[in-house]
């Protein structure tokens, strides 16, 4: 399914491929394809269809339950460096209310990513190099939409990546942080559409009134736009 | 987006959707297809899913009479306040008729799977023993009360999760329910930080703080994996534990919940 001879050398056609994802990246970015489900049937239909990206090292989650650990510091990663950015130059026309909860969304990705960090020990991947190059940060629609999309997402991940940890100890951990990235997504949504059913939208909630809950693979392309390293996580949970 | 791509590579699978579900293929279905168009098509063979493997699994039976009782107590809850003249604001209706028909779903859900296995509602007092003696006729006391429910929810689902770990299937969609909880948790904090002027109060569980300290208890933990996680990345207390919810065990959960219930 993917296959690619060299990280460091473009293939003939990585430009179109590039253009692609640059596409789909301002879409996500801009707020108009920013239902999830959309995402990920998008990303699940080029998998198939196109080489991953060249441009840097792969970096192996690995398996098992390291690998579902792995899985998470890579996402908590990129939230943390997300929000990073954020902060330290806020959009114009930032309330002091919005300022303080996007101040303490970031203080807790920068927690969570240090103690997987930390749990990880020498297990742990490198630091990632994220790319946020399609998103304006000085647009408050274009950064609470990335926020919706990337909240959206972990407790996504972290619902489906669940079923796939070995260790009770590791699962309730998996627990104590996805309520708290779902906390954030009703948050970062009512602050786009206040007092509306958008917290838990139906775009995002299904007719069981369950959240989304999609395997590594799913999500792992839904984001790779937003990472310059190729993750590999296929052996994530086995 | 092509559907048609996704409905082929089912249908190669198998072509029976209730029996693709049944078998390997039905992570993949419902990871595939986050869409309205297949969430309406297999509500009923999505519960004899779950309803197979409760005969498997009497651990599993009876987390989710558990966890039924908890839904039914939120849903009869939104059901009365949204019933109730003049209590919540019309600005407030479409949050509150969100949540409360998400309890609905959720309560459908477990009736459904569970089957003749299935708990009968029991009777509530929202009153709580006279202790919330104007949950319907007040609109503060009612938000209290919702968001310390919904923290309540998030606790007690995460506190099974471990119970589960044998029931993969089961373990999800609990997953799947217990973050829609956080969702409704976060919203109606905020509507309680505003109405009550307690701006401290966030979306996130600050240290242990709330409205009813047998709820938030313990959740100033600051042991994470074995490790003391205080001061971690320099960050406050505050921080670092809004940053990890915690669990409850089910008698914790059942002595909270237990004045609401009459019978």
């Amino acid at each position: 399914m993917i296959k690619h001879t060299n990280t460091k050398h473009s293939s003939g056609n990585a430009d179109s491929e590039i253009t692609v994802v640059n596409r789909r990246l301002f879409l996500r970015s801009a707020g108009l394809a920013t239902s999830l489900g959309t995402i990920i049937i998008a990303a699940g239909c080029s998998k198939d269809d196109h080489p991953m990206i060249p441009g840097g090292e792969e970096v192996n989650l690995g398996s098992g339950d390291i690998g579902v650990l792995n899985y998470a510091y890579a996402l908590e990663q990129l939230e943390a460096a997300f929000y990073a950015k954020v902060v330290d130059s806020f959009y114009s026309g930032a309330t002091d209310a919005e300022k303080a909860i996007l101040t303490d969304i970031r203080d807790h990705e920068i927690v969570h990513r240090d103690f997987f960090k930390a749990a990880l020990g020498s297990n742990a991947i490198k630091g990632l190099t994220p790319n946020f190059d399609g998103i304006d940060f000085g647009s408050r629609a274009a950064v609470l939409g990335a926020a919706k999309l990337f909240e959206d997402t972990g407790v996504a991940a972290y619902n489906g990546a669940g079923r796939l940890i070995k260790d009770p100890n590791y699962l309730l951990l998996a627990g104590k942080i996805v309520s708290v990235e779902a906390r954030h997504a009703a948050v970062i949504r009512d602050l786009i559409n206040p007092k509306s059913m958008d917290f838990a939208g139906d775009d995002i909630i299904d007719m069981n009134g369950m959240d989304k809950a999609v395997a590594p693979g799913d999500i792992l392309a839904a984001v790779k736009g937003f990472v310059k390293d190729m993750i590999n996580g296929a052996n994530v949970g086995k | 987006m092509d559907i048609f791509k996704i409905i082929d590579k089912f249908q190669q699978i198998d072509g029976d959707a209730v029996g693709r579900l049944e078998y390997a293929s039905r992570r993949h279905f419902m990871n595939k297809v986050g869409s309205k168009l297949a969430s309406v098509a297999i509500p009923t063979a999505f519960a004899a899913v779950v309803n197979k493997a409760f005969a498997q699994s009497a651990a599993a039976v009876d987390v989710l009479n558990y966890a039924l009782t908890l839904e039914y107590l939120e849903d009869e809850f939104y059901k009365a306040g949204l019933a109730a003249a003049n209590l919540i604001p019309a600005s407030d209706k479409t949050i509150f008729m969100q949540i409360g028909k998400h309890e609905s779903q959720h309560v459908a859900f477990l009736v459904k799977a569970l089957g003749d296995k299935a708990i009968k509602k029991p009777t509530f007092d929202f009153q709580y023993g006279g202790a919330f003696g104007d949950v319907f006729t007040n609109y503060k006391t009612f938000v209290t009360v919702s968001s310390a429910l919904e923290d309540t929810g998030v606790r007690a689902y995460k506190g099974q999760a471990g119970v589960l770990i044998g029931d993969p299937q089961i373990l999800e969609y609990a997953l799947q329910v217990h973050s829609v909880e956080a969702r409704h948790a976060a919203v109606a904090r905020r509507l309680a930080a505003t109405l009550l002027g307690l701006p401290a109060m966030k979306g996130w569980i600050t240290g242990k703080e709330g409205a009813v300290p047998a709820i938030y208890a313990g959740e100033d933990n600051m042991t994470q994996g074995g490790v003391n996680i205080k001061g971690l990345a320099s960050k406050s207390d505050a921080a670092v534990t809004e940053a990890f919810d915690e669990p409850l065990t089910k008698q914790a959960v059942l002595d909270i919940a237990g004045p609401f219930i009459k019978a």
